[in-house]
């Protein structure tokens, strides 16, 4: 073989590579990627079924919950538009409070409810999610 | 007066580095003798101002002088002093301070020992090095001054996130951006090289101690930042694909195929413009964590400076390094002479797989984490998680390490399929037996993690290959550094592949005396009790603990702390580490009925994990020194020759 060959045989290699990695994320994206939603998209867009996706809001005050088991609860996401009953079994995040953002990670239930396998608070007081951040002032500005 | 001290010597730094910049254009294009002679002194003044500046910023939080704001937003009088000390550079500006100072302080390092380029390439080299660092001076004197005042001076400060207050997250930052920092003069190399058209063996041989050092540095920070999670947030993971992680993630990555393709371009001179790529894309891509990271676009603990001025600032500099080197290599790669041809079958042919397999994952880390925030500028708001990783990475990784285990048992240039075939017989065995075995007891714990563990068994026997039929005592230390790099990645994916295979949880709420099973172990909570630190206070839980009914006790003491500088609580897990893995507990709230929320898990062999990054970082420094030393020798060799 002669250099330039190699070369172009390498090269060629390389956009193939290229090619489907990128083919490869963009099509696992597409099933994959959890979404963001916000109570009050569930009514926009349709419950998103069968797919790992992320809720956020806040935690309703008054709303927590404890079963009879003493580590599964439940509680009420709202984002000022609708509210989104929400499962979670396992130990929560010490910044976990109601009316306290919180960013839920699990599946929708065909009743529209939601079940939890993990949840996100906020860190410490300085620190919000910034996803979160940007879906509460778009709620606000919505409503005004 | 430190904190002006510091301002002072970080302008004069910068002052430094732009002269650095002046001469190194001099000498390239004129090569006059008291420029030459001037350019290594005036890096070395520049690597002493900035390691000033960085001290004088030590010294102010180490008094806690409350009249420095970056003092005041993140320390606190009653921290412990390693906090204070790590307070230092636990923050945006500190942060970035301590990026340019290792900067400097490797740029001096460069002029004081490197002797293998040739007058002009070194020059070139320690030039692109000066134009880094004078963008990053610009960055911290003109958007993020660590050394602002604050008047008047408040009382005391605001404290430090108390999930940074742990001895992981003082050490493991700074030995990031060693390996972060390590790669930018890895590309200073090739830069240099491509002004002056050396691209050849020499100057392989004279980048690859940089490219090791950055890639063990790089190789520590991930393993102890990934121990950090696991202990520390309490979650029981050790990845959790968080973007913080992933910008530390594909630098290595990319110093991963950088450190292959550089081995070729040194023993074999193939791969020449391959690896100048490599090295801008290594560079780019720890360009992108800083600037990930440090801009506040990031959903994440670590990003904390939220700021669109500085992520301007950090995004127009990102944009002229790689576009400037991206446009370098398209102008130049041309003169770059096609190197020697070898057999698709070869330890080279090998070395490029690894290679594009590496760029692959690359590739989709890259995809993964930078979706979402592209998604935002269109109003989308999505987030990109463990899942899609796992999906596209894991059997991607997997076909990496069947290559890995190939590759040093071929020899270089050209080899033939049969003698491989009769190499491969052990290692193949090896994942034979480990499937055999697995297989019955086994079969519920899905394709990927039987895979993986049968692999590490195959990868296992292929890594110490090499050292069959050798002289040990004669064997090369860098053929040492590979064997047990390559062992490392055996062990620390049989870590992966046994914890998310058998990993047993219990999720209780805890009543004294009552005992809960989790793996082979019994756990009982015997009594509550207070405990007061430094800057927080807490409730420990003691666990009794046994293996089997009648094991020998021992206590185990989770804690739920309370800080209230910031008002914050955090959980301290407590963790048995055994032979065969580790206990892991949790305390959580208290339950109305008056229990505790308790979570256990046994995890086996999950220590397998961190033993095995540290084995690839040591496998990697046995190299460097194995390397060194012999480049010493050739050095005093061809001066006496």
């Amino acid at each position: 073989m002669k250099p330039k060959h190699q070369r172009m045989w390498l090269a060629g290699l390389a956009v193939l590579a290229v090619a489907g990695a990128s083919g490869l994320a963009l099509s696992a994206l597409k099933d994959q990627a959890a979404f963001f939603y916000a109570p009050g998209d569930v009514k926009k867009q349709g419950l998103p079924l069968g797919r790992a996706v992320r809720l956020g809001g806040l935690v309703q005050g008054g709303s927590i919950r404890k079963a009879a088991d003493g580590v599964t609860m439940r509680f009420v996401v709202t984002d000022g538009t609708a509210t989104t009953p929400v499962t979670f079994k396992g130990i929560a995040p010490d910044l976990f409070r109601e009316n306290s953002g919180v960013v839920a990670e699990g599946q929708f239930q065909p009743d529209g409810s939601f079940v939890a396998t993990n949840l996100l608070a906020k860190h410490d007081e300085k620190y919000q999610p910034p996803e979160l951040a940007g879906k509460l002032h778009e709620t606000k500005s919505l409503k005004q | 007066m430190i904190a002006e001290a510091g301002l002072a010597a970080l302008w004069l730094a910068a002052a430094m580095a732009g002269l650095q910049l002046l001469l190194a254009a001099n000498v390239v294009y004129s090569a006059r003798e008291e420029m030459v002679r001037a350019i290594r002194p005036v890096a070395i003044a520049q690597g002493f101002l900035v390691a000033l500046a960085m001290l004088c910023l030590i010294l102010v939080f180490a008094k806690s002088d409350m009249s420095v704001k970056l003092v005041v937003e993140n320390s606190h009088s009653a921290k412990p002093m390693l906090y204070k000390l790590a307070g230092a550079w636990g923050n945006h500006e500190g942060s970035m301070l301590l990026w340019v100072t290792i900067l400097g302080i490797a740029g001096a390092a460069v002029a004081v020992f490197e002797r293998r380029l040739d007058q002009r390439t070194l020059s070139a080299t320690i030039g692109a090095q000066a134009l880094i660092a004078v963008g990053f001076y610009a960055f911290l004197l003109i958007a993020s001054n660590p050394f602002a005042r604050v008047f008047p001076a408040p009382a005391d400060g605001e404290g430090l996130n108390p999930l940074l207050q742990d001895p992981g997250l003082a050490f493991h930052p700074p030995t990031l951006y060693i390996g972060y920092v390590g790669i930018s003069v890895a590309f200073s190399f090739a830069v240099g090289a491509l002004v002056t058209r050396e691209v050849g063996p020499a100057f392989a041989r004279a980048m690859r101690p940089w490219v090791l050092g950055a890639w063990v540095f790089l190789t520590l920070g991930i393993t102890a930042g990934s121990y950090w999670a696991y202990y520390e947030l309490g979650w029981g993971g050790w990845w959790f694909w968080d973007p913080v992680e992933n910008a530390s993630l594909m630098p290595w990555l990319a110093a991963t195929a950088l450190l292959h393709s550089v081995s070729v371009l040194a023993t074999r001179d193939g791969l020449r413009a391959w690896t100048i790529m490599l090295a801008v894309v290594a560079f780019s891509m720890s360009m992108i964590g800083t600037f990930l990271v440090r801009s506040g676009i990031l959903t994440s603990v670590h990003a904390f400076a939220v700021d669109p001025e500085r992520g301007a600032f950090i995004l127009a500099l990102l944009a002229i390094y790689i576009g400037g080197a991206l446009a370098l290599f398209a102008m130049r790669v041309g003169t770059v002479r096609q190197g020697n041809v070898f057999a698709p079958l070869s330890r080279e042919g090998a070395l490029v797989v690894n290679n594009l397999l590496l760029s692959v994952i690359l590739g989709i880390v890259l995809i993964g984490t930078l979706y979402p925030i592209v998604a935002a500028g269109f109003g989308v708001h999505l987030s990109v998680g463990k899942p899609f990783f796992d999906k596209t990475t894991g059997p991607i990784a997997l076909g990496l390490v069947v290559f890995m285990a190939a590759g040093p048992l071929l020899r270089w240039r050209r080899d033939q399929a049969n003698a491989l075939l009769k190499r491969m017989t052990w290692p193949v065995a090896g994942f034979g037996v480990a499937l055999i075995v697995l297989v019955p007891f086994a079969w519920g714990i899905g394709v990927l993690p039987l895979a993986g563990l049968a692999l590490a068994a195959g990868l296992a026997v292929a890594s110490i290959a090499p050292l069959w039929g050798r002289n040990l005592r004669r064997t090369p230390l860098f053929t040492w550094g590979m064997v047990i790099a390559h062992l490392g990645i055996a062990v620390s994916l049989a870590g992966m592949a046994s914890d998310s295979a058998f990993t047993k949880e219990t999720l209780v709420v805890a009543r004294i005396g009552e005992p809960h099973a989790v793996g082979p172990y019994w756990v009982r909570l015997k009594g509550l009790r207070p405990v007061i630190g430094p800057n927080w206070s807490a409730i420990a839980a003691d666990l009794s603990v046994t293996r089997g009914e009648g094991g020998a006790p021992f206590i185990l003491s989770p804690q739920a702390r309370y800080f209230s500088d910031p008002p914050t609580s955090t959980n301290e897990s407590a963790i048995a580490t055994r032979l065969d893995g580790q206990l892991y507990t949790v305390l959580g709230q208290p339950d109305p009925s008056g229990g505790y929320q308790l979570r256990l898990w046994w995890k086996p062999f999950v220590t397998f994990i961190w033993l095995g990054g540290a084995m690839v970082a040591l496998g990697g420094m046995l190299s460097l020194i194995g390397r060194v030393r012999r480049g010493r020798v050739r050095v005093v060799e061809d001066y006496y020759a």
